[in-house]
């Protein structure tokens, strides 16, 4: 029963992997900037929306990696590494930010607040310093924690040093506090400050929800390519696989329950100041997406997960995966693009809209081939690997 | 050699792997019939067991199901259908303000029949006395041992065999385990049904007091007396003293709009009636006039009282006056009233006044038919005959 060896082989990603990425990474730039085109306006949604993307599977990546730590979980120790080149991404969302920093404008009317006294009263926070100021500072934070944790991790693979493994957990003690900080603000200012005039203390919940959710099945997508290729150890059983579907039908019943959360309490009290958010999502084809957010990002991933066997079989487990990851992004652009009041509204600006998501995805996959180039897969250097190898139902 | 019957034969190991490799073993053997007791849950028993999934998931998903239609059917029919009621200006079926409900009584009822389904089923209620039970092994393996036991009814059951295979396994402790003698059900033992109503007692005693006498204990009574203005509560804040203030001048409730002939007398331009007197808006009047306007003028309009006198009786309204009477005029005096007759604009909407206008026209017609309405009815019912 008990071996010593992890069955893991350190072998290169292949080519084919990095030009996946490529591909989708150039075929999304170059739908996006036809977007550009036709409305520069309505691009830069589309290219907000991309970021939020990579902003939800990061900062989610980094909460499953400090949640690792402080909860002292075993299973999920072989499939960290495939979690933390995920989390690569956030280093570079400051750069990412730049040209919606430069686009503030045209993106969120508080820049303009003119007469409006509701807008002059939040001008202390909603105003562009302030602005790029809390937003450089949420990535600091996040780009903090992830270079501490894992050139930690990087270390235990040849030092094998188990101080590291408990330096890691205290820091991710004190990561999570700041992190429920980082990402209320983030969702705050990303996508409910499009909307000034609304308010809900609930959102900051509910993205990070659809967050944690985004980065699950990117991971699972990730471990299930990795595990059928041999990148990983082949000790790793479905019992795995298991404990990432049963997380992911967790979050899909938190986002739920978050999301109607919301709902109930602005329907009941029905006040202008708040429904009208809601209202607007009602309006002509948007009631249809509303109804097939509900759908989509809850009916069938829930049907889906339910059982036992699905959340072990691989491919209904990717199928699943595939599906939440396309349900966030319907999420996404729920939240976002209604609030878009330009006038280029043709199919083709609908269908160019997937353009900077898609290029997201590309970019994803870039950064986690370098991030990885010459790494292990597997963190071959834990303590708590053996046990997490074991991992039994 | 005593006459006890055998249940099983035990086992007891030290360490969750030596029970893992046993467990394997023995399902590796061909026994079937065969359980393992663990002071905690050993993950990979399971498989190791080669055991099928519980089915204990199909009572709870069907109970759950069952759950959430009782649930959303007993709002509808309350909410909807037998009690309308207004909430908020809300619909009376709004499947938000029932999803909450919906989902707890989902949760109950799957949680419960888990658990009753647990016992009745796999328990076999009421003999829950296993013969495991107050045994020495039990002991230990509710402490720090794993243990396994092979029961005597396996089709592969054989005692040396088993007490060689246990052996081979490093097993620190075999024993033989008996049924216990006395056949008696625990579970109706006087000990324990005294023990159920002694905590049912105690339950109801202290809801008793709770819900008598602590609520109304300082703190907890902050919940019920609170500084808000309520209905019929004397309030210092308004110069008179309600709670409730009065309409705002002017008011209008909804289908009241006042009538602009009020208190006048007839009008030289009576209104006309906005209502076709189609079928639904006749039933309507027929409805009206029947409460209203019958205890005087009689279920005919002929005038016949069923007050025995109490009052003056009202002329018919089969008179030439009233048949020759617009719409309008008959409209002006049940809002105005006229002699003793008083104003029924407060008990009728301005629809059911028209339409018990409309109804009072079929009544004189019926009354009073003239040659082509004679002519008409007649091939009515021809036409009904002969169909």
């Amino acid at each position: 029963m008990l071996q010593n060896d992890s069955a893991y082989v350190k072998k290169p990603l292949p080519d084919i992997f990095l030009r996946f990425g490529f591909i989708l990474l150039i075929v999304g730039l170059i739908m996006g900037v036809a977007n550009f085109f036709i409305s520069s306006e309505r691009a830069l949604f589309g290219y907000l929306l991309g970021y939020v993307l990579l902003v939800s599977i990061g900062v989610g990546a980094l909460f499953l990696i400090a949640l690792e730590y402080v909860a002292g979980a075993d299973w999920s120790v072989p499939i960290r590494r495939v979690v933390e080149y995920f989390a690569a991404i956030v280093p570079i969302l400051i750069i990412l930010a730049i040209p919606i920093f430069l686009n503030l404008d045209k993106l969120f009317h508080w820049t303009h607040p003119g007469n409006d006294e509701i807008l002059l009263g939040k001008a202390p926070y909603l105003n562009t310093s302030f602005f790029i100021i809390r937003i450089f500072i949420c990535c600091l934070i996040w780009s903090l924690f992830y270079f501490f944790v894992t050139r930690n991790s990087q270390k235990q693979d040849t030092s094998k040093d188990q101080k590291l493994t408990t330096i890691n957990i205290r820091f991710s003690a004190v990561f999570i506090p700041f992190f429920a900080i980082t990402i209320t603000v983030a969702a705050m200012d990303l996508m409910m400050s499009l909307e000034p005039h609304w308010f809900s203390t609930i959102f900051g919940v509910y993205f990070f929800a659809s967050s944690v959710l985004a980065s699950l099945s990117v991971v699972t997508l990730g471990v299930l390519y990795l595990k059928n290729n041999n990148f990983l150890s082949s000790r790793m059983t479905n019992d795995h696989l298991f404990s990432l579907g049963a997380l992911l039908f967790a979050f899909i019943n938190f986002w739920a329950y978050i999301a109607f959360s919301q709902y109930l309490l602005i329907w009941y009290a029905n006040l202008p100041e708040e429904n009208f958010w809601f209202l607007h999502r009602w309006e002509g084809g948007w009631a249809v997406m509303s109804i097939l957010l509900i759908i989509t990002h809850f009916v069938v991933p829930y049907a889906l997960l339910l059982s036992q066997p699905a959340k072990m079989d691989p491919k209904r487990l990717r199928f699943a995966a595939i599906w939440i990851l396309f349900a966030h992004l319907l999420d996404l652009y729920w939240l976002i693009m209604p609030q878009y009041h330009g006038d280029a509204n043709t199919f083709i600006s609908y269908v160019l809209d997937i353009g900077f998501p898609l290029a997201s995805i590309g970019l994803l996959i870039i950064v986690f081939y370098f991030a990885s180039k010459n790494k292990n897969l597997v963190a071959v250097g834990d303590p708590k690997l053996e046990r997490g190898l074991n991992f039994r139902l | 050699m005593n006459n006890k019957k055998l249940f099983g034969i035990t086992a007891l190991f030290n360490t969750p792997d030596e029970i893992i490799k046993a467990a394997e073993k023995v399902s590796d053997e061909g026994f079937t019939k065969f359980d393992v007791n663990t002071p905690y849950p050993v993950h990979g028993m399971d498989n190791a067991m080669k055991l099928n999934p519980s089915k204990l998931g199909f009572i709870t998903l069907s109970f759950g199901l069952t759950g959430t239609a009782i649930a959303l059917f007993f709002m509808y029919y309350t909410q909807s259908i037998d009690y309308p009621m207004n909430i908020g200006g809300k619909p009376y079926f709004s499947l938000p303000a029932f999803l909450p409900v919906t989902f707890e009584v989902t949760v109950l009822l799957a949680t419960l029949s888990t658990v009753i389904g647990m016992f009745t089923f796999f328990f076999k209620f009421p003999h829950n006395n296993h013969p495991l039970h107050d045994t020495s092994y039990m002991k230990k393996v509710s402490v720090d041992k794993f243990g396994l036991c092979i029961e005597a009814d396996d089709p592969e059951f054989d005692e040396n065999k088993i007490r060689e295979l246990f052996i081979g396994l490093g097993s620190s402790e075999i024993e033989a385990i008996y049924y216990p003698e006395d056949k008696d059900i625990k579970m109706f033992a006087p000990k324990f049904l005294g023990f159920l109503a002694l905590i049912a007692v105690i339950t109801s005693i202290t809801t008793y007091f709770v819900l008598n006498y602590l609520l109304y204990v300082v703190p907890f009574s902050w919940m019920s007396n609170q500084d808000k203005i309520t209905v019929q509560k004397k309030v210092d804040f308004f110069g008179d003293g309600f709670g409730v203030r009065p309409a705002v001048s002017g008011t209008v409730a909804r289908s009241f709009l006042p009538y602009e002939y009020k208190g006048m007398p007839q009008p030289v331009m009576p209104l006309t009636n906005p209502f076709l007197a189609d079928e639904k808006n006749i039933s309507l009047g027929k409805k009206k006039y029947d409460t209203f306007c019958s205890p005087c003028h009689g279920y005919f309009g002929e005038g016949d009282s069923r007050l025995r006198g109490q009052f003056p009786n009202p002329p018919s309204l089969h008179s030439e006056k009233v048949r020759t009477w617009q719409d309008g005029e008959i409209y002006h005096v049940i809002v105005n009233g006229q002699n003793v007759m008083a104003s029924y604009a407060p008990q009728l909407s301005i629809e059911e006044r028209w339409a018990i206008i409309n109804y009072i026209r079929v009544l004189q017609k019926a009354k009073n038919p003239n040659e082509d309405d004679i002519q008409f009815a007649k091939k009515e019912s021809q036409v009904n005959v002969t169909k």
